[in-house]
């Protein structure tokens, strides 16, 4: 595996950029391939300073000396990428003309979550002339934003309107050097959203990409900068509820928060990229690097996550507590059917003294999938009176799936208390048949089980969301018992 | 209302059930005994669908249907109700939400209109009280952390709350101290009404002291063997059940 990967990076690295550079700036997208030039075209199509080029060609350069990583609980085909446009412009072509030429299946489940036509269209790709009324959402939107002074733009807007900001912050969190996804998104990112919260300011909106233009088509290299200045408070919810039928294969998104003095940061995401299909071909790849920093003294950062989609998923949103009394928290729901795979968790890192964390990870496993909670709990030397208590629950959905936990303590000072709990069972037979005793089909008793059991996490969910969660939770499990 | 006519019923390819016959009608009361291993929950399992339980043989008919091709939830939503010997722990699921559930696809089936949160609520605290069960408990999650005797009077709370037209008890009695079970016993008295017909599956008589039976049956080795009034009951306690075998030619 180690000579196989060699192997790859060793192709890449020597590999020349067959088709040259000769294509026209007009073209909607770029050749396939990676290489410098590439970058610096990237750089220049998007009008970028001389300080982000920078960042991404010294991000490149790192990128080539790494190797894939290969410890996670996963089973990870080879990615070749040469094969990967890296940039697409923002126009994008519709796949189909008419909503009668899209996936039935895709259209039942989006009738499911009662998702409304025209949305549904968008979401699955049919050319749309005018979306809904969404562009008046966005104005008043936009105009309470910026009355208190909340900066909420694309990131490439930011580089261009805001470059002191993005100067002082992008990549203070999440450096191009931390891992090899990191690295490769740092030189090819290609959008994302940027947000700043200033003094004192409590965001008086769930700011969500959802409203944002632009927001469907960044999605391969996405890179988020959210700071929240001293005595503010902003509550982020990144994607949509709505299977995108993305045939792109391979995610890599950075996030990175920046909360200080008395801050607050709240971050949710609901994953559904497309899974692949019930024999496991297809699906994204989703390898993001999430990671917040509790910069000043007593902030907070709250990561809330339900993951259901993806063909592979790699993710560990993590918070640096380094101010004194700073709080992270992670609330996670996983599921994985059918071929699924899903390593995913997170990092508490204990620097600040009394530093509290908490970590809530329900996975969920059904069909022949994998899934995996890996989580690290770190206390450094100076960190007195931290604490963290983790609890690690796994329910399992029939008996060809695994579910594995993997926690790491790391405890340097003394006076730290950590607690790590965990459970596994099983929707039985009995709970189910219960249910249907009381009139309930096996659908909904499933849904109301793996409800119930995920409930701690939801709750922690904006309320619309949570309740598109559930529905949502129940859909993806839909035909894995009985 | 219910008829079975010559079941046979196995689990794993062993035969259970053997050829039993049986009838309720509406506004009765009827007890099941036999001593253990006799096929009683086995019944109950057939009449309530457990796909573990194969039926080889007979038929059933319930309200003018054939019950055994009715799939578990529509049985319920048909009036069929189990109040089970082992009720199962829903963790993180409310007694409410879980109740509202049901009775909203029990009502869905019938056509009628879903109970809004308010008035389910309203109609929910009227039961509470009917049966006597604490309010507490149905602010909690499905059973979780509930003593023997409360999942049994949980049971038939739901009962109350799905007013089923036929009511299975399996056992209802089996884990209730003296003073449970006269409260289970009050509730399901209260329950009673000319059009619904009730089965009172039990081991021990005592159960029979509180809800009077109209008929008692025998069960052994997977047929009904005596049926009679509801003095048979005393005669059972006092002299166990080999003489009915021996009177039956077992």
């Amino acid at each position: 595996m180690v000579e196989e990967n060699e192997n790859i990076i060793k192709s890449i690295s020597e590999s020349e950029y067959k088709y040259g550079f000769i294509t026209s700036i007009e073209t909607e997208f770029f050749p396939k391939g990676l290489n410098a030039d590439v970058i610096r075209m990237i750089s220049q199509k998007k009008g970028e300073p001389e300080f982000i080029l920078d960042f991404r060609l010294k991000a490149f350069a790192h990128w080539e000396k790494m190797t894939f990583p290969n410890w996670a609980h996963l089973q990870i085909p080879e990615i070749n990428y040469q094969d990967i446009i890296y940039y697409a412009a923002p126009i994008n072509k519709p796949k189909y003309s008419d909503l009668s030429e899209v996936d039935p299946e895709l259209l039942e489940t989006f009738n499911k979550l009662g998702i409304p036509l025209d949305e549904q269209a968008k979401l699955a790709g049919v050319a749309v002339d005018a979306v809904m009324d969404s562009v008046s959402v966005k104005t008043t939107f936009k105009e309470t934003l910026a009355e208190k002074g909340i900066i909420f733009c694309s990131i490439s807007e930011a580089i261009r309107e805001h470059p002191d900001l993005v100067k002082k912050y992008l990549g203070s969190v999440v450096p191009y050097t931390d891992n090899f996804f990191a690295a490769l998104n740092s030189a090819v990112f290609s959008d994302g959203s940027f947000c700043y919260i200033p003094k004192g300011v409590k965001c008086p909106m769930e700011l969500s990409t959802y409203f944002r233009i632009n927001a469907a088509n960044t999605g391969q290299f996405e890179r988020t900068l959210i700071i929240a200045d001293d005595d503010s408070y902003v509550s982020y919810l990144e994607g949509c509820t709505a299977p995108m039928r993305d045939e792109n294969q391979l995610h890599a998104a950075v996030v990175e928060l920046v909360a200080l003095n008395n801050a607050e940061i709240k971050y949710s995401t609901v994953q559904n990229w497309y899974p692949g299909d019930k024999n496991g071909k297809g699906g994204i790849f989703n390898f993001v690097t999430k990671r917040g920093i509790c910069k000043g003294d007593n902030s907070k950062i709250s990561w809330t996550q339900v993951e259901t989609g993806s063909a592979i998923t790699w993710k560990y949103p993590s918070c640096i507590l380094l101010g004194n009394n700073s709080y992270g928290e992670f609330y996670s729901v996983a599921v994985t059917n059918n071929y699924q795979q899903a390593d995913t968790g997170t990092k508490m890192i204990h620097i600040g003294k009394n530093t509290r964390s908490r970590i809530v990870s329900k996975g969920i496993s059904a069909g022949k999938s994998n899934n995996s909670y890996r989580g690290l709990v770190k206390v450094l030397k100076n960190a007195d009176n931290s604490r963290n208590f983790s609890q690690c629950d796994s329910l399992l959905l029939g008996n060809k799936c695994g579910a594995h936990t993997f926690p790491y303590l790391e405890v340097e000072n003394p006076t730290a208390v950590v607690e790590h709990e965990a459970t596994t069972s099983r929707i039985g037979e009995d709970q189910i048949f219960y249910c249907n005793q009381r009139g309930i089909s096996t659908e909904d008793a499933i849904g109301l089980i793996i409800n119930g059991y995920a409930k701690e996490v939801l709750n922690n969910l904006p309320m619309e969301f949570a309740v598109e969660a559930q529905k949502l939770l129940q859909i993806s499990l839909e035909g894995s018992v009985g | 209302m219910l008829k079975i006519k010559n079941l046979h019923a196995s689990i794993n390819g062993k035969e259970i059930i053997k050829g039993l016959n049986f009838e309720i009608k509406s506004g009765e009361v009827h007890a099941i005994m036999g001593p253990n291993g006799s096929g009683k929950s086995t019944l109950a399992g057939v009449l309530t669908g457990r796909d573990f339980i194969q039926v080889t043989q007979g038929e059933i008919t319930y309200l003018n249907k054939n019950l055994l091709e009715l799939t578990p939830e529509e049985r319920a939503r048909e009036g069929v109700f189990l109040s089970f010997q082992y009720p199962v722990e829903i963790p993180g699921v409310s007694m409410i939400n879980f109740l509202r559930t049901a009775i909203n696809e029990i009502r869905k089936h019938r056509g009628i209109d879903p109970l809004s949160a308010g008035d389910f609520l309203k109609f929910m605290r009227q039961k509470q009280e009917l049966v006597g069960m604490d309010g507490k408990l149905t602010g909690r999650s499905v059973n979780e952390g509930f003593s023997g005797g409360e999942k049994k009077k949980n049971e038939i709370f739901q009962m109350a709350i799905l007013e089923p037209k036929l009511a299975i008890l399996d056992e209802t009695d089996s884990g209730l101290d003296i003073d449970a079970l006269r409260l289970v016993a009050n509730g399901v008295n209260k329950l009673k009404t000319k059009d619904n017909a009730i089965i009172v599956i039990t081991h021990y008589q005592r159960l029979l002291d509180y809800i009077i039976p109209d008929i008692i049956h025998v069960m052994y080795d997977g047929r009904i063997i005596k049926t009679a009034g509801k003095e048979l009951a005393l005669e059972l306690e006092e002299k166990g059940y080999d003489w009915i075998i021996k009177e039956a030619n077992l």
